[in-house]
């Protein structure tokens, strides 16, 4: 078996491999749900129901997507220069450690002021986290992946640490969590009454502004020579490492965001179960997006959907959530064939 | 082979008599609206050497993947010793005893000789191999075929020329009886050239035949029996060597007349850019340049010629700005220069055409606009970091109208372009803005003859409006045809310049190989005497 370059894929062709990919992921899904003794059909509907069936089903989605919107915006940045962060998920709890330590009453500001301080200095805070790791990819070639991703590991038991020391909320029955934000360091809800957050409003913005930095100014070329050919980007007069630095600056910032948006949107607190690896995730939105910043958006609410609409179907047939995971995962999976099959063809023999 | 006789007046009539080894019949390729072989039908018998000749893109690699069942042909049929190779298997052609050696080696660097020619070839479950059995074989083939190499050598350690016959060993030892060089020459010196020219008489003297590819019509003349010509992905040509001639292959090749190159006396300026004593430091498996001095004057053209793999990799890195000198200096316009890079480079009027197209020149998977913009995207394309892409689209497309570069669209993907083309693009990229100092590192490698006249006429325009251009090549004819000046690198050393005409080309080549100036004066003094 063998892959054979194709010349220019068809429009058809590039809209059919990645329908057949949904297709082969709910085939996949039905196999198991099978397997758990239920209908495919009725758990399907139950999933899309839960999803998106109703006003709560869709808000609840949305916000699950916040978070996913910008580890995904992160992921997507960062992959297009061919850097590769795996450590969204460290970038986030820094950011949200950065939102506590300055949104619970050390800075005495109006919320107008306040927000966009504390967003700044979580951007930064997200920004020197991946910077590290780009230093040393640049200067000594030391595996990113590697580093980002035991990073993780590293930033999640430092968070332990202040959430059993100096951030431990004094009030808090001994659980390992923060003191929660003050209410001019807390983003408003939408719409009264429902959890959905301005931290969708300012995920949107920040994929628009993502994809205009990516399409229309200098450093989104210069990042996109760089990840398809750093020699080429190189010779050609491209400053090679000054742009992996600013990559890493605008993934590590966009990661943080989600920290920042779950703590002072949703949460109110930290604890160290705020993020159920949306950190990780965002790579699977990232590339079901093909790297595209507004893809992003979709891909995180397709995403989130599934999570969302599997939890409420669980409830009702019996059928456990994990069914999402397998899911997303398999989408994932035949996602990055359906591309490689749009760009090549199989020779069997 | 009975009554086959080398010296025989005439000797294509023995090959008639000779039994058919290896059979293509109406084999055709088609890649979407490309049909890259188109029909071709060809037979090759024992005992005589098939060059193949065409230029890039004519349809011989792909003819030679589908040969090895690399690709399936969409129609038509291999045979070789009268049976049918099935479709898309690689293993059954090497089975047949077809063999090939490819251009770029594939051998492990880190092996021996010994381990190299024998990888592959030993069951995965054995526990110990007979290397004693294997030593011996190779010993002998080497000695039969006129292959000398140290079998307990690391692969590492060997010249170019040397690598090459571990190729040709390594499918003599999987016992070829048609063996398939591509490109073979282009790697080696021209005494190395007729080193293997003379190995492959004997081969074919022994019974063997061999498929010669080729682009090079002085080798395909001096070697071959019989020269089969592919033009445009279809057999255009057929003939007996001896009935041939240079000119009507060139003309088959290319499908009209080519002009050689009108050089006009060169009207030279002062030196623009000057090398003192620049060394480099050594990176990866290069040779480093060692007190390199040298100048380049307005209106003329300095050819560097030397064997690939002698320091020319790092001269061109140090003038393209990606390498920086280790001791030495750099002067432009008097001036000498500091914080060297490509920017830098660039900013001092360098025109660059870099020895690799694909991985160097351009950025395949990006566009014609946004290749042709990225040498100038900061300083001329965009505006408070945003970039203006109407303007990077006209420039394209005014790249693309004078420097003939043919694609669908600006929004073309280089991928998808003929290496002409996409040299096409360099050339303009680089030429547009009139630099005064022009690096053509090997700019027509690879390239079909009427691109290879297009860039020649291009450098020559440059030259006339007082360019200082430095020529990089392998090819030897080319820089003979085009310098005005001529500088041979070995081991990182510069010789003496010759003017045009000044020194023979055994005499280049003698400094090719190595041999210093002096050496080569006593030589000739000992001739003399």
């Amino acid at each position: 078996m063998r892959l054979e370059p194709k010349p220019q894929p068809s429009l058809a062709e590039t809209l059919f491999y990645p329908l057949g990919a949904i297709v082969a992921t709910f085939a996949v899904a039905a196999l198991l749900v099978l397997a758990a003794g239920a209908s495919p059909f009725s758990v399907f509907a139950l999933v899309a129901k839960g999803a998106a069936g109703s006003q709560f089903a869709l808000l609840e989605t949305l916000t699950r997507a916040t978070p996913l919107i910008f580890t995904g915006l992160a992921v997507a940045v960062a992959f297009r220069a061919r850097l590769w962060n795996i450590g969204a998920e460290a970038q986030l709890y820094i950011g949200a450690v950065v939102t506590i330590v300055l949104g619970t009453g050390a800075l005495p500001l109006p919320a107008p002021i306040l927000l966009p301080v504390i967003m700044l200095a979580v951007m930064a805070a997200g920004a020197l986290l991946l910077l590290g790791p780009a230093v040393l990819k640049t200067s000594f070639g030391v595996d990113e992946v590697v580093t980002t991703l035991l990073l993780n590991f590293i930033v999640l038991l430092f968070v332990s640490m202040l959430l059993e020391g100096v951030l431990k909320d004094p009030m808090g029955l001994g659980w390992p969590q923060s003191k929660r934000v003050i209410a001019d360091a807390q983003l408003p809800r939408l719409i009264t009454g429902k959890r959905l957050h301005f931290g969708f409003v300012i995920a949107i913005a920040a994929a628009v502004v993502t994809w205009v930095i990516m399409k229309k100014t200098a450093l989104g070329y210069e990042m996109r020579a760089v990840g398809h050919n750093p020699d080429a980007a190189r010779f050609a007069g491209i400053p090679v490492n000054r742009v992996l630095m600013k990559t890493a600056l605008l993934s590590g910032g966009l990661a943080a965001l989600a920290g920042f948006s779950e703590v002072a949107g949703l949460k109110g607190n930290l604890t160290l179960d705020l993020s159920p690896g949306f950190g990780y995730t965002g790579i699977v939105v990232a590339m079901l997006a093909l790297l595209n910043p507004l893809g992003v958006v979709a891909a995180a609410i397709f995403v989130a959907g599934i999570f969302v609409g599997a939890d409420a179907m669980s409830r009702s047939a019996g059928v456990p959530s994990y069914i999402a995971e397998v899911m997303v995962a398999t989408a994932l999976l035949t996602m990055v064939t359906a591309i490689m099959l749009t760009r090549y063809r199989i020779r069997w023999r | 082979m009975s009554g086959f006789n080398r010296d025989m007046p005439s000797p294509e009539e023995s090959f008639e008599n000779a039994p058919v080894v290896l059979r293509l019949s109406g084999v055709t390729k088609r890649f979407g609206s490309l049909t890259a072989n188109d029909a071709i039908s060809f037979s090759v018998r024992r005992g005589e050497i098939v060059a193949l000749l065409g230029e890039n893109g004519a349809g011989k690699t792909t003819l030679m993947n589908i040969l090895f069942g690399h690709y399936v042909a969409d129609e038509g049929t291999v045979e070789a010793f009268g049976k049918e190779l099935p479709a898309g298997d690689p293993r059954a052609a090497l089975n047949a005893g077809i063999g090939m050696v490819h251009q770029h080696f594939t051998l492990a660097e880190n092996m021996s000789v010994l381990e190299n020619i024998v990888l592959g070839t030993e069951s995965m479950w054995l526990i110990r191999f007979d290397h004693r059995a294997a030593r011996t074989r190779i010993g002998k083939l080497a000695n039969d075929f006129g292959l000398a190499v140290d079998p307990d050598k690391r692969v590492a350690a060997l010249s170019v020329g040397e690598r090459q016959r571990v190729e040709i060993l390594k499918a003599l030892y999987r016992d070829a009886r048609v063996l398939i060089l591509d490109e073979p020459t282009a790697v080696l010196t021209p005494n190395e050239t007729e080193a293997l020219f003379r190995t492959l008489k004997i081969l074919v003297a022994e019974g063997l035949s061999i498929i010669f590819i080729s682009h090079k019509l002085n080798e395909v003349m001096a070697v071959s029996d019989r020269v089969l010509v592919l033009r445009g992905g279809r057999l255009v040509g057929e003939s007996v060597t001896s009935r041939t001639t240079r000119a009507e292959l060139a003309q088959l090749m290319v499908g009209r007349e080519i002009p050689p190159p009108s050089v006009a006396p060169a009207t030279v300026g002062g030196p623009i850019l000057t090398f003192n004593e620049v060394s480099t430091a050594r990176t990866g498996t290069g040779t480093p340049l060692d007190k390199v001095s040298f100048s380049l004057n307005a209106g003329e053209i300095t050819g560097l010629a030397g064997v690939s793999g002698n320091g020319q990799a790092a001269l061109a890195a140090l003038l393209s700005g990606i390498e920086r000198p280790m001791s030495g200096s750099i002067t432009i316009g008097g001036k000498p220069v500091a914080n060297w890079s490509p920017q830098a480079a660039l900013s001092s009027g360098i025109g660059r055409i870099p020895e690799d197209r694909h991985a160097i020149g351009t950025i395949v998977d990006m566009s014609v606009t946004e290749n042709a913009i990225s040498e100038r995207y900061r300083t001329r394309f965009s505006r408070h970091g945003f970039l203006d892409w109407s303007a990077a689209r006209s420039f394209a497309e005014e790249i693309i109208r004078d420097y003939d570069v043919k694609c669908p669209s600006p929004e073309t993907r280089i991928r998808l372009l003929s290496g002409g083309n996409m040299q096409k693009l360099i050339l303009g990229r680089a030429l547009d803005s009139d630099p005064s100092i022009i690096l053509a590192n090997q700019p027509t490698r690879g390239l079909d003859v009427g691109a290879v006249s297009y860039v020649h006429q291009r450098l020559l325009q440059a030259r006339e409006r007082g360019a200082a251009i430095l020529l990089i090549s392998e090819d030897l004819d080319e820089i003979l045809a085009l310098a005005d000046r001529i500088v041979v690198i070995s081991k990182g050393r510069l010789s003496a310049p010759s003017a045009r005409g000044e020194r023979s080309v055994r005499e280049i080549g003698e400094l090719m190989a190595g041999h210093q100036d002096a050496a080569l004066e006593l030589a000739g003094a000992g001739n003399a005497a």
